[in-house]
């Protein structure tokens, strides 16, 4: 072996060296919670941010009919196997109810054609799921604020509970169920509707049926699906692990604006 | 003969150097974070949203007999990548990932935590080249070094430029103190379009930030084309990066790595300037 090709050989070795402990070193931050915590406050930053520079009443963009993605794909859950899920599903929804309550002066439980009554609206907006892909859809539902105001928000309530009916993780202590939240003040946007309805048909199981939530503006995983409940909280510490949602709980940002 | 003596010249500034190495070792993460947020979805395409049947660019593992292969996909041209793109690991571990652990943060596949990782070096990006761009603004370094002169643009100086590069050929003397016009057009390039184009279609990709500046998205062609074009950026900025170190190594490794340490270069002075 010459020199040089010594040389060369004894500096690749050093350089993959070098290369596999500086990955080794990443892997190791990112299972240490400190230092994962400590990258993940720059979340906290981006989410201040971006409350500063958007408008919280900003509108999605709306989209025309010839933009509608004639392949939007159905994520996450696109069965549940849950058995209540199950037997609302293979009647046709007709036992279903959407029970409204926590932190509410009138509890509801409403029926699928007492949320169709309500004041609707529709809006062809774009789904951005947080693995990269975007589908454009239809959607039709109930606006939910006047919904909130039927029930009677209490002035403690800051926060509204999506209880779904489908385990995206199967586990023995129900911690695999789906869910998420939102504040009031994207409760309240006039984009944010409960569809029951998608390019001008049911909504279909793959999509959540009979009930999904469009809080538009956020990624996808905030778009609840097979919605059972709405629950006013003031905190939602207590549920799942803590974050606000399945995915959140699962190392996701709560707020989802990117 | 005797060696012509070495002139040290003080040649980078304290910021340069400074904000050089932080965006190193950001951009180093970024790229490994984002190959891994890339791995969620390994496709692009062009527009509003994604034609799922027809992405532009793909890659996927698929099975072809009894063995799985890496398939990399860019318009009609197919190509086995097995081993880089699409199914790579060790023997006996590999898995369909589109890119190989080695090249990723984390190594192995991990949407929430490779986003920590790439928005937390987002955030020290951005500032570092906002210092960048403030005080080569205001102290002059963008002007003064950065931008070519007349005498730089003429086709006959670009032409030779062009020439001696491809032989090799570095300048001495007084020449070697400043940039010449293919490093000025390189460097204004990557820190005028390709870093700024970075940042803009990376904040395209939030949905959140789509509300406030929707002209933004339609200035990229759409939400995808963001994505795609944030993609070929990266790449662009890849091969800046390896064109950059192949230069360093060609015209003296050390020295350009201590002046972007210390500062100082070695030139090798005209001749008159040694007689003298």
């Amino acid at each position: 072996m010459t020199p040089t090709t010594h040389r060369r050989g004894w500096l690749q070795a050093a350089f993959a060296a070098t290369g596999a402990l500086a990955l080794g070193a990443c892997d190791r931050i990112t299972n240490a919670p400190q230092a994962i915590g400590f990258l993940q406050k720059a979340e906290g930053l981006t989410r201040r941010a971006q409350r500063l520079m958007v408008d919280r009443k900003a509108l999605a963009r709306e989209f025309g009919a010839a933009d509608i993605s004639s392949d939007f794909k159905p994520n996450g859950s696109i069965d549940p196997t849950d058995a209540d899920y199950v037997a609302l599903r293979d009647k046709g929804f007709a036992d279903y109810r959407l029970v409204v309550d926590g932190l509410v002066e009138r509890p509801l439980s409403l029926s699928l054609a007492d949320i169709r009554a309500l004041a609707s609206r529709t809006q062809i907006t774009r789904h951005d799921c947080v693995e990269g892909w975007s589908s454009i859809a239809r959607w039709q539902g109930a606006r939910l604020g006047p919904l909130l105001d039927k029930a009677g928000l209490k002035k403690t309530a800051r926060y509204l509970v999506f209880h779904c009916g489908d385990s995206l993780e199967q586990t023995l202590d129900g911690s695999g169920q789906y869910y998420e939240s939102i504040d009031l003040i994207d409760a309240y946007h006039p984009q944010t509707i409960l569809a029951y309805a998608m390019n001008d048909a049911v909504l279909p199981v793959a999509h959540g049926a009979p009930l999904r939530l469009r809080v538009e503006r956020q990624l996808g995983y905030k778009q609840a699906k097979y919605i059972m409940r709405i629950e006013a909280v003031d905190d939602f510490a207590h549920l799942g692990r803590g974050k606000g949602g399945y995915w959140e709980d699962r190392g996701y940002e709560w707020y989802a604006g990117i | 003969m005797a060696k012509p003596a070495k002139l040290l010249v003080y040649r980078h500034a304290a910021m340069t150097r400074l904000t050089h190495w932080i965006n190193v070792l950001a951009l180093t993460l970024l790229l490994m974070s984002g190959l891994n947020i890339f791995g969620a979805h390994p496709a692009l395409y062009w527009g509003q949203k994604s034609t799922f049947a027809h992405p532009w660019v793909s890659t996927t593992a698929e099975q072809q007999g009894d063995r799985t292969v890496g398939v990399t996909r860019i318009g009609s041209a197919q190509f086995n990548t097995t081993g880089v793109l699409g199914y790579s690991g060790k023997p006996g571990a590999q898995e369909a990932v589109a890119f190989p652990s080695w090249a990723t943060v984390p190594s192995y596949r991990d949407l929430a935590d490779s986003r920590h990782w790439h928005f937390f070096f987002a955030w020290l990006f951005v500032i570092n080249g906002l210092a960048y761009w403030l005080v080569g603004l205001v102290g002059g370094h963008i002007a003064k070094d950065l931008l070519p002169t007349g005498a730089d643009l003429k086709p006959r100086n670009v032409w030779h430029e062009i020439v001696t590069h491809a032989k090799l050929q570095f300048p001495k003397g007084e020449a070697a103190r400043r940039y010449n016009v293919l490093q000025k057009g390189a460097y204004l390039g990557v820190v005028l379009v390709l870093l700024p184009l970075m940042v803009l279609t990376g904040l395209c990709m939030s949905p959140g930030f789509n509300a406030a500046t929707p002209w933004l998205v339609d200035f990229f062609g759409g939400r995808q084309s963001a994505r795609t074009i944030h993609f070929l950026t990266a790449t662009g900025i890849v091969g800046f990066v390896l064109l950059h170190l192949f230069m360093v190594v060609a015209s003296g490794t050390w020295n350009n790595i201590r002046s972007m340490i210390t500062g100082r270069y070695a030139i090798v002075p005209d001749k008159e300037e040694n007689a003298a």
